[in-house]
């Protein structure tokens, strides 16, 4: 039994639940809950599902401890990717 | 019954026994896994970016339609594979912590019980494109429904070649003899596998959620 507990008191699990938990604030800002505007609530439905994102890429996919260049890349490419999701939900820019 | 394990190193350390110099610190910069499947990794990392501002684009260019063909979906399925997708990385990246330590049996399990979340994944969107196939909402009704069948199509793929690598992995692994060589494409594999389950979270927030 002991040993079972220890699989569980691990860093990953600690992620994994901090996942389950984004998945259910998630599913609440999608249902407006929070917010009063439905707008600010798809926002933060981005956000948070980018957050997630960088917890799978730094402690599932293990690049914490990647080398530097390659960490930041993938940083920025969460950053830039989220920023133009987040703008282009916002500002609805016609394009063309 | 063998043991399952003792507190989990975070990534790299702790190793034991003959995978020991694939880390040699707790803080080594390194890269998981063979340089190749990182490639691979950041370039489908990247065609998802494009479906994604893509989908948000056009969603832009037609909120009422996207916000009303959403609210056909079934945001309880798409959860539902959530979860699941969340616990099978779990699963393997429990595995690949264990298989640092070479105790190979539970790392089959680990890997094992992760095909059966990717397995109950594909049954639930079975189930979720028969449900809209009967409502008579396919590829061809709207907009929305073309880019939702489209990139959740795509992505199915990924499942499903991702279900191979862990039956292949769970196999490899219980085979025992876990050494630098065979960590590598554990961790490779383990790395696809991520991000599958990746490109989910973002789909699972664009397509159900967004409001």
């Amino acid at each position: 039994m002991t040993m079972v507990a220890a699989l569980f008191r691990t860093r990953i699990t600690a992620v994994w639940c901090l996942l389950i938990l984004a998945t259910i604030a998630s599913w609440e800002f999608g249902h407006g809950v929070g917010f009063t505007d439905l707008r600010h609530a798809g926002l933060a439905v981005i956000v948070v599902s980018f957050v997630k994102v960088r917890f799978v890429v730094l402690d599932f996919m293990e690049l914490r401890h990647a080398p530097p260049a390659m960490r930041w890349a993938v940083e920025a490419w969460a950053v830039i990717v989220c920023a133009a999701l987040c703008g282009l939900y916002w500002w609805r820019p016609v394009l063309g | 019954m063998y043991p399952i394990c003792s507190p989990m190193p975070p990534a790299a350390d702790s190793l034991s026994g003959s995978v020991e110099h694939v880390a040699a610190s707790p803080h080594a910069r390194r890269i998981p896994g063979e340089a190749g499947i990182w490639v691979f990794i950041f370039g489908d990392m990247l065609v998802f970016s494009l479906f994604f501002l893509t989908f948000v684009y056009y969603r832009g260019q037609d909120p009422e339609l996207f916000h009303r063909s959403q609210g056909a979906l079934n945001q309880v399925l798409g959860a539902l594979n959530t979860v699941l997708m969340l616990t099978s990385s779990w699963c393997v990246a429990t595995g690949v912590a264990l298989a640092r330590r070479g105790w190979h049996r539970a790392v089959a399990r680990c890997f094992g019980l992760a095909f059966l979340c990717g397995l109950g994944f594909v049954v639930i969107k079975y189930f979720e494109y028969s449900e809209k196939i009967h409502a008579g909402v396919t590829l061809t009704t709207n907009d929305f429904f073309m880019y939702y069948y489209m990139f959740t199509g795509i992505h199915l793929m990924h499942v499903l070649i991702g279900m191979g690598v862990l039956a292949f992995m769970t196999r490899y692994a219980a085979a025992g003899g876990i050494d630098a060589r065979k960590m590598v494409h554990i961790e490779s594999g383990a790395s696809f596998w991520h991000v599958v389950d990746l490109l989910w979270i973002v789909l699972f927030a664009l397509l159900y959620l967004l409001g």
